[in-house]
């Protein structure tokens, strides 16, 4: 177990959800939403090469920040289970952005605080306030689709339902994660509790939607155990790369 | 005038290539211009993390120094982030008169919820509304103005 795993982590987060939101590019239901998708996906995208960056000098073997996204296996990445979950409609896909922006919002402010690392603080920095776009954007379409018609208040608790039993992963810290923590370079995920239920109460009680209590949360992404999306995820994002070793544009 | 000055003057005159109006100076993302023996080093930062303009932009500025006569070399600099307080009051008014709204608030102040008052950079009316929290680049809203009717883009403010 090495620190750089604890960013190979975010990182992962940050590319998957990137990549997931980036298939909607062409497919939103409206010209404003379809310039939306991207603009998040470049976001989170653009965390992950900082992250991907940094966590390959810290190993210190020379794997660039392509190596490391185009060239791991499913077993490999250490997303967690939320960010890799599918599309499906528009309800799931604002609820797993909404659900992931409050967590990584006040994670990033925390981290800006205490990190005593200055590449993960400039990440911090920049991505705490989109993470705050990502929020209202995220937030305002739950609310209009869970207070909307009897249809899309019906797809948002399916969402809700789907998805809630994700969201504690995001509060568990692996060994990985632990190391990061204890050498003042991430701060501690189950902290952001408060700030997290606070989000989502404010949007879900404006969206009229219950959080459900969940008796067996899903984990198993910080050790490389995933659901079947991934490696189709994968076998789309990487299949350039494998097959045309260090193409560039 | 001293190399340095001459350095920067190439550097600065870059424009951004998405928003043409406004050179990287004005943007606020140069950040120096050093003479290192004899190699002109320009510290640029990103303004969103995935800006995909970045490397452009830091292309743009090397050439620009080249063809001044300078050895080049360019430094992408993360820390302190790049906020929209770094535009400058020049850079402001350009936007302005290229029909992009600057952003109206200090970056740190953003609320989480409730959205800014945004001013029409053509007519001046406060009574505008927010399409969409996100534009045609990563560095824009889009607004309609509720006087004039006619839709706008807004610096985002962050």
């Amino acid at each position: 177990m090495s620190i750089h795993e604890a960013l190979l982590e975010l990182a992962d987060d940050h590319l998957v959800l990137g990549h997931r939101i980036g298939e909607w590019c062409g497919h939103a239901p409206m010209l404003e939403e379809d310039l939306a998708m991207p603009n998040m996906a470049l976001d989170l995208i653009g965390s992950a090469r900082t992250l991907y960056d940094h966590a390959g000098k810290l190993e210190g073997k020379g794997q660039s920040e392509d190596d490391l996204a185009y060239l791991r296996g499913e077993r490999e990445y250490r997303n967690c289970l939320l960010v890799e979950r599918p599309n499906e409609d528009f309800a799931h896909t604002m609820l797993r952005s909404l659900y992931f922006a409050a967590f990584m919002r006040p994670f990033w402010l925390k981290t800006l605080e205490t990190s005593g690392d200055e590449t993960v603080r400039g990440v911090a920095g920049k991505a705490e306030k989109e993470m705050a776009y990502h929020i209202r954007h995220a937030g305002e379409w739950v609310i209009r689709l869970g207070d909307g018609t009897e249809e899309s208040a019906a797809r948002m608790r399916d969402a809700v339902a789907a998805l809630h039993i994700y969201t504690d992963e995001l509060f568990e810290s692996s060994p990985a994660a632990h190391e990061a923590e204890a050498a003042g370079m991430l701060p501690v995920r189950a902290e952001m509790r408060d700030a997290w239920d606070e989000v989502i109460g404010q949007v879900f009680a404006e969206a009229m939607l219950e959080a459900p209590d969940v008796p067996y949360p899903q984990t198993g992404g910080r050790k490389g155990l995933h659901g079947e999306g991934l490696g189709h995820l994968l076998a789309e994002m990487q299949s350039l790369h494998r097959a045309h070793p260090g193409a560039t544009w | 005038m001293s190399d340095a000055a001459r350095a920067w003057d190439a550097a600065a005159a870059v424009p951004d290539p998405e928003v043409p109006c406004v050179n990287v100076a004005e943007l606020g993302i140069l950040r120096d211009v050093r003479l290192e023996d004899g190699v002109a080093v320009a510290r640029v930062t990103p303004t969103y993390s995935g800006c995909p303009a970045t490397l452009a932009i830091e292309l743009a500025i090397e050439a620009a120094l080249r063809d001044a006569g300078f050895d080049a070399r360019i430094e992408r600099v993360l820390t302190p982030p790049w906020t929209t307080d770094w535009i400058t009051d020049t850079g402001r008014e350009k936007l302005r008169a290229y029909g992009i709204a600057p952003p109206e608030e200090s970056g740190g102040k953003a609320t989480l919820f409730g959205a800014a008052q945004v001013t029409c950079p053509r007519c001046g009316s406060r009574e505008t509304e927010r399409l969409s929290e996100f534009g045609s680049t990563a560095c824009k809203a889009q607004y309609r103005c509720l006087s004039c009717l006619e839709p706008f883009d807004y610096f985002k403010c962050i």
